[in-house]
């Protein structure tokens, strides 16, 4: 996995609470074998009229949001199936970071194993962000905090073990496979060696 | 004297391979590892790739139910599965299974049905066990006991090849329901109940211990129905403790300790329930004796009112008004005697035979209402064999309602079972969010009596009018 450590740009805003895996990729394009590709299906019921056409009223096939990489979602983001596509999806379509008021504990896990940064604001940040689509922010990771243009910075809450692999590139298979020893160690208590 | 200790934490403990600190999560052991054609092809693809195996394949079991056909003729008859794609990633699954080593419950396996049912029903889920599979409503086995959480394929991937998961120690939350749930009040009512309560993001997480005399008197038909629904609550988990109850639906199943290990084990499931005065997180507390009939008017389980009541209203709220309009009602509007198109029977939440039951002694001597679809889909093949040793199949078909082979079927639509656009579903599966069952689709979910008292009257029905 990549490293990140910045994270620059303007944002996308889709105002919508509680926004479900369901809505994020629905059921049918599950139906995949693979990981890539999925970002076509991104919010597919949203973004495409029932003739497949995209909708010009649906922001994400708007202009402004070409290039967008900081998602900015109404409050509970990503309740529901397990579905890594999910993210597979956010991040197939260029995203990099989600900022929302609280994410689904299986979604977040998801999202910080495929370097999609999972933030969560306070009411009043959140609420502005809402109100204010389109600015440019800037998010250190180092720092765990979201810079606004206005200059304010705010922190946002990030496990340090999924921060030190967000930054360094670490990859959690690799890290389990090392604790081999304690693995083996476990099982030989239980009897299941 | 030791501190006082949860079930969760109980079982917790005993699986960590590493504690967790403040710099890294636990390494938490994993004894059963449930996975299906919909979220491990690609984690056999990372094991390709770094060319692993798996550590521990006699603790992993793979069933397939998400995107597999329920008509007949394409399950058993040599008819080809419709869709190409599902069809696809059934034989993947097939090929994955057969290189890396793993039981396989195939198409036309008599033990095959969905992930959540089958676990239990082969006694495959045990008390004390930590399992997950890469799907949300692994929260279901927690009815036995055990710690069972949804994982995404990433987490499959190290499943596959450590048997571990690095975790982080979910809160505790424990929801204590009180007295006794009415007449034609189900388990699926009480959940429901607790989700408008809390809210989809109220148990986020945590993990939820059910407690209390509604639940101890809940048969584990029961007990699944709630702890399936816990993930939507937003909840990591849901639990409930081990008791004669458990031990009595456990005993004799093909994959639960025989013989003196059933005694070993017994003995070791005693000790599982959560001491007196150990603490929780958060403790809610709900009286099961004012409960009613529940069903839910919008787009998340979280919007639900008993049947019988009117949608709330909430000026300036738009994403209220935007799941209300996808729903095509109204602030204010009652939901009874609204007019019903579909009604499903089904899913992991409410798929086993005390479902089927409680839908057919609904049923019995009556008729779907004309022009009402009503589709019954057992959880597991054991469940339909059990159903048809019980004459239920006769009730549904003389009722008019069609009777399928098990899988998720209509609880998703991966299969092809859909709820056409705009037309409304009462539905006993889990989730009502926008499209789930159908581009369109409009799901009102509700418990099994309740969706048979709706085809019964082609409306929306309260159904203690026809016990
Ligand atoms: S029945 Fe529905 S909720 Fe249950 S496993 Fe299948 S798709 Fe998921």
């Amino acid at each position: 996995m990549e490293p990140i450590r910045t994270l620059r740009s303007r944002t996308v805003v889709l105002t919508a609470s509680d926004i479900d895996t369901d809505q994020i990729i629905p059921a049918r394009f599950l139906t995949t074998t693979t990981r890539e590709g999925l970002g076509k299906h991104l919010f597919a019921d949203w973004r495409y009229g029932p003739d497949g056409a995209p909708r010009a009223d649906f922001v994400l096939n708007q202009p402004q949001a070409h290039g967008c990489s900081i998602l900015v979602a109404g409050a509970n983001f990503g309740c529901g199936s397990s579905r890594e596509h999910a993210p597979w999806a956010l991040t197939d379509f260029g995203l990099r970071a989600v900022i929302s008021t609280q994410f689904a504990d299986i979604f977040r896990n998801n999202a910080l194993k495929n370097g999609l940064l999972p933030v969560v604001v306070d009411a009043d940040t959140h609420r502005w962000l809402l109100e204010h689509p389109g600015e440019p922010l800037s998010i250190d990771l180092e720092l765990s905090s979201l810079t606004l243009p206005n200059g304010t910075t705010v922190r946002f809450p990030l496990e340090p073990f999924a921060r030190y692999c967000l930054l360094n590139g670490v990859d959690e298979l690799g890290f389990l496979l090392g604790r081999e020893a304690e693995i083996a160690a476990y099982e030989a208590r239980r009897g299941l060696a | 004297m030791a501190t006082p200790l949860t079930l969760f934490e109980k079982v917790w403990r005993g699986h960590e391979v590493v504690a967790q600190t403040a710099d890294t999560p636990a390494v938490l052991y994993i004894d059963l590892h449930l996975i299906h054609e919909v979220t491990s092809p690609q984690a056999f693809t990372v094991l390709r790739e770094r060319g692993l195996r798996l550590r521990r394949p006699a603790l992993t079991f793979a069933t397939m139910d998400h995107s597999t056909p329920t008509r007949t003729e394409q399950v058993f008859g040599g008819a080809p599965i419709s869709i190409e794609a599902a069809a696809r990633q059934v034989h993947e699954l097939e090929r994955n299974c057969a290189a890396f080593d793993v039981e396989l419950l195939g198409l036309r396996d008599e033990r095959r049905g969905i992930v959540h049912i089958i676990g239990p029903e082969l006694g495959l889920t045990q008390p004390g066990k930590t399992v997950v599979c890469g799907d949300s409503h692994t929260s279901t086995h927690g009815a036995l006991g055990a710690l069972a959480f949804g994982i995404g394929t990433t987490e499959v991937g190290h499943v596959f090849a450590t048997q571990c998961l690095l975790q982080r120690k979910p809160r505790t939350l424990a929801v204590n329901v009180h007295g006794a749930l009415p007449a034609g009040v189900s388990a699926k009512d009480l959940i429901l109940a607790i989700i408008g309560r809390i809210g989809v993001g109220g148990g986020t997480g945590h993990v939820i211990e059910y407690r209390g005399e509604a639940i101890r008197a809940l048969d584990m038909d029961g007990r699944m129905t709630v702890c399936n629904m816990s993930i939507e609550a937003g909840a990591r988990a849901g639990m409930i403790a081990p008791d004669e109850t458990t031990f009595r639906y456990l005993a004799g199943r093909p994959r639960a300790p025989q013989g003196a290990a059933w005694e070993a084990a017994l003995e070791q499931w005693r000790q599982l329930p959560s001491d007196p005065g150990a603490q929780f997180d958060r403790e809610v507390d709900i009286e099961a004796g004012s409960l009613e009939p529940m069903m839910t008017y919008g787009t998340n389980p979280g919007m639900v009112i008993p049947v019988g009541g009117t949608i709330p209203e909430r000026a300036d709220d738009p994403v209220f008004a935007k799941a209300l309009t996808y729903m095509g009602f109204a602030p204010g509007q009652a939901l009874r005697e609204h007019p019903v198109n579909v009604v499903f029977v089904g899913s992991c939440t409410n798929g086993r035979i005390s479902d089927l039951r409680a839908a057919a002694s609904l049923l019995r001597g009556r008729k779907v209402a004309a022009g009402v679809h009503m589709l019954v889909v057992p959880g597991s093949q054991h469940v339909k064999r059990e159903a048809e040793a019980e004459g239920l199949d006769r009730i549904f078909l003389e009722a008019g309602a069609e009777w399928r082979e098990s899988g998720c079927s209509m609880c998703l639509g991966m299969n092809g079972d859909l709820v056409p656009k705009g037309q409304y579903a009462v539905s006993t599966s889990n989730r009502n969010f926008e499209g789930r069952q159908g581009v369109g689709a409009r799901t009102l979910l509700a418990s099994p009596l309740t969706a048979a008292a709706c085809a019964v009257r082609g409306r929306v029905t309260d159904p203690r009018e026809l016990l």
